[in-house]
């Protein structure tokens, strides 16, 4: 295996890894963030139950969480240091805007809302897990606008005497039409992720505690979990409402920028639409072992063109036509300047195959959209259930359809990422630098395979941990809370210490 | 077409290289004292109680502190990205170690907490005991090489991307395997200082120990190290300066920690560990701590460095943001001054025996 191939392999393993506790880290710090605020409102234990309670399960994410993300900052430069250095100009601004906007924000104030519950007034201390939130959220607009660049490159020429591209408009970045729709799209998926398990693990709760001879604890169990099962539920199909409709603005934008993309997406090797004829939508199809042709297909007429420019006569390219006219020296985005400046260059590199892999990209699409709608349909069906004073039955059926709320939209976000990410391929950066060129030269194929397997095996040991302890304390339940009392005397308990 | 020629560094330039410098020194001093505490959670905490007094006295803190180190990254990644790229991919295996360390190390704290079990949180306090260990260590053989200069040459092929050319093993050279001892020594004195100054009773009393005993062995590593370092890679007569100046504070850490001045002790290893690094990113400029060989354009300040538009961009939100960053983070070490004891751990847990073996 080439040194590319492999570190593809250790970005792809790790960046998917890291993503599991990245979209349960930002929706739960709000919906905790929520919980709490209802408790300093109202005054009701049951809020302050399921703030620690909810509190707890997401710390044990959260130090995942951040523990995974330093080995993605640093993998820029330790694989891929001729990406970094040719993108260095633009790339590394936002990422440095996300440690100093966001990491110092998300890391200070969750260190003072976990320890800060007798010590800090309680509006103060709600304050804490407000803006560790907000740093959660933006530190998801720094890294999405710096990858919207690797799928469309504005704000940036290139400079053939240093040999890399520069910035020549920051605002660009963060209008960037891919990243105003990546954006939406990628933070309304975190929260169906992370209002899908919150539901979960309160609509399993419900189910057990829903028998005949209730104690008082149990009923004040039963109403804390209800309130919280149908506030994630309504998250969750709010949530669901916004990825559906960015996702079709994201399909339009990416038709434009990568129109590879789109037809990989699809399967569709021959341009399709136009001159009064619709093109396909593929519900399914089969391909050959190598990708290369369909063998069998169900299409819905008209849905594709309707995707991709509102307008089910339009005329989408397919991956034969395009293949061929990249071949022959055309941009993938004749409007970008980037792509523009760099073509002269890009020609001696010499590159023959523009198509990303089409059985991957075709199912991790489907995958991904099959989920979230599964999702949604549960959020849906559990308002349904829980209708008037209705309680959830305990059942397989009713357990099943709990753990399928927490992994469709976790696994739905995996298959969206590679499909992202492989779909722009063989770029690292669409239509300007070939992924191949991005690894770094100096980089054995030993030291890359060694780490990866060491990741790896780091990263599975760590998993059966972080899963186990998420069981366990899902299990477990709500504590019997009473309210923090503030320390004053040096001899005091703390109220919370680890 | 001017800034073709251009050898001479631009005041941005200039500015970005102290902000890194400064983003680093911040990491250095603050991880210094939690990779310190983490160093010393399994032989000062002799009980579950203990070793709770230790842990909470790093634990709102630490997170934020490891920001420190993903700005510094950051910063040389957006501000100087031809240092970035040479630096990580040369340091290849030596950064996975760190990464490896800071994994298990940042799930401990977390995770100890989490299952009332002997074996469950000794196995947890070891990780990041072992942990800070590594880093401390790989992060010390990398500064010392850094002092050294990595020799550098351009990639087969290319006009512009520079590689490490010395192998794995070149870093491990004798000035740089002590840069590791005495990094590892400095935050046990820094860490041992800071715990002392956090805690009562039994813990405080036990780490004032341990760092008049442990402070003697980092001022004769530390002071063989300055010498050599100005000796054999000098920078002149300011280096000498900031190494006397840095041993003197070394010294007056132990003298204080002996006279119960805690605070006293715990400012002065800072100071000890702020000069040091300042001396290293003396010598580092202008090279960033490489050597180049053979022909074409050197690896530098000006050839690894943004352009004018993104350096601007990146000093507006640094000028706005970095007093807030520290305004908070001040705030935060504010909050959480008290000193606490096995007085303040609840009993939940307290049954726990520390270890099976112990």
């Amino acid at each position: 295996m080439s040194p590319e191939t492999i570190a593809r392999w250790q970005f792809g393993i790790t960046t998917v890894y890291h993503y599991f506790f990245v979209p349960v880290t930002i929706a739960m710090s709000l919906l905790v963030a929520v919980m709490q605020t209802m408790w300093v409102r109202t005054g009701a234990d049951k809020y302050l139950r399921l703030t620690k309670f909810f509190g707890k399960l997401f710390l044990i994410n959260f130090a995942m969480g951040v523990v995974t993300g330093i080995v993605q900052e640093f993998q820029f430069g330790m694989n891929w240091s001729e990406y970094s250095r040719f993108v260095g100009d633009i790339f590394g601004a936002p990422l440095a805007l996300e440690a100093l906007l966001a990491f110092f924000l998300e890391s200070t104030f969750l260190g003072l809302w976990i320890f800060g519950w007798d010590r800090l007034p309680k509006k103060l201390h709600l304050a804490a897990i407000w803006l560790a939130s907000a740093g959660a959220t933006v530190s998801a607009v720094f890294i999405l606008a710096a990858n919207s660049f690797m799928q469309n490159p504005v704000g940036a020429t290139y400079n053939p005497f240093t040999d890399r591209a520069e910035m020549t408009d920051f605002g660009a970045l963060l209008t960037n039409p891919v990243f105003l729709a990546t954006f939406p799209h990628t933070l309304s998926a975190a929260y169906m992720t992370g209002s899908g398990l919150v539901l979960a693990i309160s609509g399993w709760h419900l189910a057990k505690l829903n028998k005949a001879d209730r104690t008082a604890q149990e009923d004040a169990d039963v109403s804390a979990f209800r309130w919280s099962t149908k506030f994630a539920a309504w998250v969750l199909l709010a949530s669901g409402a916004a990825v559906i409709l960015s996702g079709d603005f994201q399909g339009k934008v990416m038709y434009q920028v990568q129109p590879m993309k789109m037809a990989a997406a699809e399967a569709l090797y021959e341009t399709a639409g136009g001159d009064g004829e619709m093109a396909p939508f593929s519900l399914l199809t089969i391909g050959s072992l190598d990708g290369s042709r369909p063998i069998f297909e169900i299409h819905v007429p008209g849905v594709l063109g309707i995707l991709a420019k509102n307008d089910p006569y339009a005329r989408i390219e397919g991956i034969n036509n395009l293949q061929e006219s990249y071949r022959q020296g055309a941009l993938v985005n004749p409007n970008n300047a980037l792509q523009q400046a760099y073509s002269d260059k890009l020609a001696t590199i010499g590159i023959s195959d523009f198509t990303p892999n089409i059985p991957v990209t075709y199912w991790t699409f489907r995958i991904m959209m099959t989920l979230g709608f599964i999702a949604i349909a549960i959020g849906a069906w559990t308002l349904f259930t829980l209708r008037k004073d209705r309680l959830p039955k305990h059942s397989v059926l009713w357990s099943f359809l709990m753990l399928a709320v927490v992994l469709g939209p976790l696994f739905g976000n995996s298959a969206g990422w590679i499909f992202t990410e492989m779909g722009r391929q063989p770029w690292i950066v669409a239509g300007v630098l070939p992924t191949a060129s991005a690894v770094s030269p100096g980089v054995g194929v030993g030291s890359v395979f060694a780490t990866m397997v060491l990741y790896t095996l780091i990263y599975g040991a760590l998993a059966v941990v972080e899963v186990g302890l998420m069981i366990r304390y899902a299990k477990a339940g709500l504590p019997a809370e009473v309210a923090p009392v503030e320390i004053k005397g040096e001899d005091d308990v703390l109220s919370f210490a680890y | 077409m001017l800034t073709l020629l251009a050898t001479e560094p631009t005041t941005l330039q200039v500015v970005w290289y102290c902000l890194i410098a400064v983003l680093w020194i911040g990491f250095l001093v603050l991880e210094g004292y939690d990779y310190g505490v983490a160093m010393l959670l399994p032989f000062l905490g002799k009980n579950e109680k203990e070793r709770r007094v230790i842990v909470n006295t790093i634990g709102p803190l630490w997170d934020g502190n490891e920001v420190w180190l993903l700005t510094a990254g950051g910063a040389m990644f957006a501000a100087f990205p031809g240092w970035y790229a040479t630096l990580f991919s040369g340091l290849y295996l030596p950064l996975f170690l760190i990464l490896v360390g800071l994994i298990i190390r940042g799930v401990s704290f977390e995770y100890r907490a989490k299952h009332p079990d002997a074996r469950w949180r000794n196995a947890f306090d070891w990780m990041a005991c072992i942990g800070s260990f590594i880093v401390s260590l790989v992060f010390g053989v990398g500064f010392a090489n850094f002092i050294i200069g990595m020799p550098v040459a351009l990639a087969e092929g290319s006009n512009h991307l520079h590689v490490f050319t010395g192998g794995f093993w070149s870093l491990f050279s004798p000035f740089a395997l002590l840069g590791g001892v005495v990094m590892v020594a400095l935050f046990l004195f820094h860490g041992a200082n800071f715990i002392t100054l956090k805690t009562r009773d039994t813990v405080h009393e036990r780490a004032k120990a341990f760092a008049q005993k442990e402070g003697l062995a980092a001022i004769v590593l530390g002071a063989a190290y300055l010498i050599w370092a100005n000796v054999a890679f000098g920078i002149g007569a300011l280096g000498w300066a900031l190494a006397a100046v840095a041993a003197v504070a070394l010294v007056a850490a132990w003298v204080a920690i002996r006279a119960d001045r805690d605070g006293w002790a715990f400012a002065s290893t800072t100071v000890t560990i702020l000069l040091v690094a300042v001396w290293i990113f003396i010598r580092m400029w202008p090279n960033l701590g490489f050597i180049n060989s053979g022909t074409g354009i050197p690896l530098d300040r000006v050839t690894a460095a943004s352009t004018e538009l993104t350096l601007s961009i990146m000093t507006g939100a640094a000028v706005v943001f970095v007093p807030i960053v520290l305004a908070y983070q001040g705030w935060s070490v504010w909050v959480f001054r008290k000193r606490i004891s096995t007085k303040n751990i609840p009993d939940d847990v307290a049954t726990i025996p520390v270890s099976a073996s112990a």
